[in-house]
């Protein structure tokens, strides 16, 4: 699958998730039906009224799931004229997030240089061009 | 810590990150517009950057070449839109071809520096903004972020030096002579 699930659960934060959120996780996860709109919506971006067609229950049963999933952070909703369309928008969120992430240390990395050259360079004189060194 | 604070906005897909040098910002603007100060902070370690094209000016480019272990190179370039010293610049960070000449193809980064004096010294806010989540998947094909863990081991052996003045203690062997 596109996502890794937490495989030890503690009080503690477990893969960058409180416990509270893996609670809505697993449980979000723990449904036959919620599993298999969460594959459809993998595949796709099926509709709340597709999904509706698909499983032998009503419309508002259907939406019910969808929520749960939504909560866990497994899908999100986006209205499209009268449709609503129900996606995975995790794989993009981890990547986006993964993405940051390495951002963020490249630069932390070159400000701690910038902050070693700056203590290394001597300060320029002020009658001397400020090239520092070679 | 030199990194005073990082803001991520996965929406917008952008990042702030927020810098505290004990420095006057003239000095602190000089690793900016000096060429041989930019090299020695631009590139990981592993992969040292050498500056070939150097103007800051309002429509004009940088050009620099980082060189792996192997000897492999890769080239990337900026290209200024504003430039304020030593108050500001902002760039376009982007890749090059073989031939050093802007790869069209490749994704760019739009980068704002600010510098402000504060405390005696001088604060820095970095600003990055990706255009799409599609930009950013294709920076990662193209191996933007390969070289940057080496960056953070770099941190680490700062880090690690900084806390013993001394020198005797942490890893200094990955840094460059200066």
């Amino acid at each position: 699958m596109g996502w890794r699930l937490p495989l030890t659960y503690n009080q503690m934060v477990v893969g960058g998730l409180t416990g509270k959120e893996v609670d809505r996780l697993f449980h979000a996860l723990a449904d036959t039906t919620r599993r298999d709109i969460l594959h459809r919506c993998i595949q796709g971006e099926p509709s709340v009224s597709r999904l509706a067609d698909v499983y032998p229950m009503s419309f508002a049963a259907v939406q019910k799931h969808v929520a749960v999933l939504e909560r866990a952070g497994l899908v999100t909703k986006e209205r499209r004229g009268r449709e609503q369309l129900v996606r995975t928008d995790r794989d993009a969120v981890g990547r986006a997030r993964r993405i940051l992430d390495e951002l963020e240390a490249a630069w932390r990395g070159r400000v701690d240089r910038m902050a070693d050259l700056l203590a290394q360079i001597p300060q320029p004189e002020k009658n001397k061009p400020s090239m520092g060194h070679d | 810590m030199t990194v005073t604070s990082v803001e991520k906005d996965f929406d917008s897909l952008s990042l702030t990150l927020v810098a505290a040098f004990d420095a006057p910002i003239e000095r602190v603007w000089q690793l900016w517009a000096d060429p041989r100060q930019l090299e020695r902070w631009w590139g990981p370690p592993s992969h040292p950057a050498t500056v070939e094209k150097h103007h800051l000016a309002a429509g004009g480019e940088v050009t620099y070449i980082m060189t792996g272990p192997a000897g492999e190179k890769s080239g990337g370039w900026w290209r200024v839109t504003a430039v304020d010293p030593p108050r500001s610049l902002e760039f376009t960070d982007g890749f090059a071809n073989q031939d050093g000449t802007p790869n069209a193809k490749t994704p760019t980064t739009a980068v704002q520096m600010r510098l402000t004096e504060q405390d005696g010294g001088t604060r820095m806010e970095l600003r990055f903004t990706f255009e799409s989540s599609e930009h950013m998947e294709q920076l990662e094909r193209w191996g933007a972020f390969e070289v940057f863990p080496q960056s953070v081991g770099q941190m680490d052996a700062l880090l690690a030096a900084d806390m013993n003045t001394g020198g005797t203690r942490g890893n200094r062997t990955a840094r460059r002579t200066l």
